[in-house]
């Protein structure tokens, strides 16, 4: 469908194996013509799509493109809506996910999700962050979750500014405090990628980038998919960039090969600002 | 520049209007202030209104309740002989709890108007005290047999009429075919308050004891105990069926003809006038599973099925009004659909759930109607020890007593009712208690 299709097929025998995973080149997902329906309106239409390990790939295109439908497709978050049918395969490690055999709670402990809306539990911080390790039963002792909390919160750079108060309620961070609380908690339970739907869009310019400085950081040990309407953040976060259009995914490249010499005339179009 | 906005085609088009808007805009706003403050009058009218009507309610059952609070009792010297007692001296308790107590203090009384002979007239005098004055002395001997043979004080409470006419209820100057007080009664009973006998103390009985025949013996408790046993019935069968309906069809039932019928009869179900869940309680409860009559059980079942749709319709708001990004969140996090629920749905929904329930337990709790058709309006003098034993409830035994033709009743009646107002304030404070603590997890 793109060029870059093509290059990715010798990867596939790479995706499967799960032995590669460190490889930097690695192909961490893999969805191949997929099609998401909500009820008879069908919103996705043959996504084809390789994600890299330890990459961040963002996706982009105008609002109701399937940005979000693509990327909640990616852990199983569709399944929470009752219309929603999903077509297609996609594979984790060349596993599929919607594998009958595939659990959802373990296929999200390893694929976790950021919101557009910071969304903590109406929780103490300590338990936002220790809620996914002990529902999966990562550890029994108290000071290991300790470390686990501390951990994340480090790796969502926020342990500085609440490490005295994490018995405190996560709804009284700032906005921009309160994605990053949802980074740590999401990075707590020790996934493989990471999904973030448009983490930015209700923070300030000081907080996006924060978390975008964060999302680069992360990527040392994730694999990061971003949805973002804002493409100097595709351009500034990612390596690869993905553009849809009314449910197709029109093409997907570098992200800098992108936003210098976009193939397709329509990308060319959104990225110049002549839609959006 | 993403988001890129359309570009405005044409020259600025609002400088000319600018100006006459302006005017506009201030004469406009008078109005719109006018507005405003009618609105707020018409609020603060409606509240003053609101509050008169409670206050009124208030102090009219307040201030026709406090005399029920009060008896007049009498403290009459007791020889207790051992012939009329226990003429063999066995002190056995049978001997001792049969024994003709009425004629010791009908004696005691007799020796204190020496003057008064006739049989109708000693028959009056006597009816001065309440008949309840026997269990006092009986009581007393049974717990002390020592007693027998000795001479004792005992306060012991005067007849309703005596207690009506000491609180001025009964009054004095009326015609005396127009009360139930004869002019002699009066007489010996201003007698009896020259010579210091008569004390009016707090009314424990009221508390203390079931319903009677005589209003100075009849107490709330027995009611008080049937609505506690009633209500707890109706709490612990509503609450967790109602809650369990209402997860079940808002979190997983499949939306579709079956559940959408459901609904509809949910709601229907919560309109259903209250008495035909008493001819329910009473076809199937009594008649089909043989439970017992003016049992708290059968009550409580039946209220039970009256508050469920009101619980139900509550907590499926409740659960309803919970964010969808928590379930996200917790979903995205790989919770399990019982585990979103538990662990954040559900008590999140719990202070709209509470609220719910304690509407539904208010209306449970003022019921009559259902009641009446599972016999729990029985004349019944036992307080309940259990939820299987007969009983009678507050708003019923409100009932009946209204319905008395007792002079002394009309304030028990009022008293009933501050009992019950009470009742209701404890599960209310009770029920804002727990919302603060769920709602203190933030
Ligand atoms: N829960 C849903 N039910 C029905 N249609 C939906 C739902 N979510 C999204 N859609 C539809 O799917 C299309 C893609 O939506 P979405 O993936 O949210 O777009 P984007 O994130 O790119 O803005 C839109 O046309 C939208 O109306
Ligand atoms: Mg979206």
């Amino acid at each position: 469908m793109t060029p870059d299709m093509n290059q990715s097929i010798p990867q596939d025998t790479a995706g499967d194996s799960p032995v590669t995973q460190s490889q930097a080149d690695a192909v961490k997902l893999k969805a191949r013509n997929v099609k998401v329906f909500y009820g008879e309106k069908q919103a996705l239409f043959d996504v084809n799509l390789d994600i890299k390990a330890n990459e961040v790939t963002s996706l982009i295109g105008p609002s109701g493109c399937g940005k979000s439908t693509f990327l909640r497709s990616l852990n199983r978050m569709n399944d929470t809506i009752d219309i929603c049918r999903v077509e297609g395969e996609i594979s984790l490690d060349g596993q599929d996910i919607y594998d009958k055999n595939i659990d959802v709670v373990h296929l999200r402990a390893r694929v976790g999700m950021v919101f557009q809306k910071p969304n903590p539990f109406p929780k103490s911080i300590f338990d936002n962050v220790a809620y996914g390790p002990r529902i999966h039963g990562l550890t029994n002792s108290n000071s290991e979750l300790e470390g686990i909390v501390q951990t994340a919160l480090e790796k969502a750079g926020l342990w500085n500014e609440v490490k005295d108060r994490l018995d405190q309620p996560g709804t009284g961070l700032s906005g921009g405090q309160q994605q990053r609380l949802c980074i740590a908690r999401a990075v707590a339970v020790s996934p493989e990628v990471i999904l973030m739907d448009e983490p930015c869009s209700a923070l300030d310019p000081i907080a996006t980038a924060k978390i975008e400085e964060l999302i680069d950081e992360l990527r040392e040990n994730f694999t990061i998919v971003i949805v973002t309407h804002s493409m100097q953040q595709a351009a500034r976060v990612s390596q690869r960039t993905a553009f849809f259009h009314l449910g197709y995914l029109v093409e997907e490249d570098d992200t800098e090969k992108m936003f210098t010499n976009p193939t397709d005339e329509r990308t060319q179009g959104y990225i110049t600002g002549r839609f959006g | 520049m993403t988001d890129a906005a359309p570009i405005m085609n044409g020259p600025a088009n609002g400088s000319l209007a600018t100006r006459n808007s302006n005017d506009a805009v201030s004469r406009g706003l008078k109005r719109r202030y006018a507005a405003e403050r009618r609105f707020k009058a018409y609020g603060i009218l409606a509240i003053a209104f609101a509050m008169g009507m409670l206050g009124l309610l208030f102090t009219t059952i307040v201030s026709k309740a406090i005399p029920a609070f009060t008896q007049t009792m009498i403290n009459l010297e007791i020889t207790l002989y051992p012939q009329d007692i226990d003429p063999a001296g066995t002190r056995e308790r049978q001997t001792l709890s049969s024994a003709n107590y009425r004629k010791v203090i009908r004696q005691a009384f007799y020796d204190l108007f020496p003057d008064v002979t006739s049989r109708r007239d000693r028959r009056e005098l006597f009816d001065m005290i309440s008949p309840g004055a026997v269990y006092e002395i009986r009581d007393m001997v049974m717990a002390n047999p020592n007693l027998i043979g000795e001479r004792v004080v005992v306060q012991m409470p005067m007849s309703d009429d005596i207690d009506q006419l000491n609180k001025g209820q009964i009054r004095k100057d009326s015609p005396e075919t127009e009360r139930r007080v004869k002019d002699k009664q009066i007489a010996w009973f201003e007698r009896l308050e020259n010579r210091g006998l008569v004390e009016t103390v707090f009314n424990t009985t009221f508390f203390t004891a079931g319903d009677s025949r005589e209003p100075e013996l009849a107490g709330i408790f027995g009611a008080a105990m049937g609505s506690l046993f009633t209500m707890l019935v109706t709490l612990l069968v509503s609450f967790p069926l109602a809650v369990a309906s209402a997860i079940y069809l808002e979190e997983f039932a499949p939306v579709n003809k079956w559940t959408q019928t459901i609904e509809v009869n949910i709601n229907n179900l919560a309109a259903v006038p209250s008495i035909v869940f008493g001819l329910l309680g009473l076809a199937v409860f009594i008649n089909f599973f043989g439970m017992p009559r003016s049992a708290p059980v059968v009550g409580g079942l039946v209220l039970a099925l009256m508050t469920l749709p009101t619980i139900i319709i509550a907590a499926r708001s409740a659960l309803k009004s919970v964010p969808p990004s928590i379930r996200e969140a917790a979903y995205g996090l790989g919770a399990s659909p019982l585990q979103v629920i538990t662990h954040h749905v559900l008590p999140l929904a719990m202070p709209g759930i509470l609220t719910g329930t304690i509407i539904g337990m208010a209306q449970a709790l003022g019921e009559t109607a259902p009641l009446l058709m599972i016999g729990m309006v029985a004349f019944i003098v036992d307080v309940p020890h259990g939820a299987l034993d007969p009983a009678t409830v507050l708003p019923v035994q409100i009932y009946l007593w209204a319905d008395s033709p007792e002079r002394a009743f009309v304030e028990r009646t009022s008293a009933a009712i501050c009992v019950l107002l009470a009742f209701l304030v404890i599960m209310n404070v009770g029920a804002v208690f727990l919302r603060k603590r769920f709602e203190r997890k933030w």
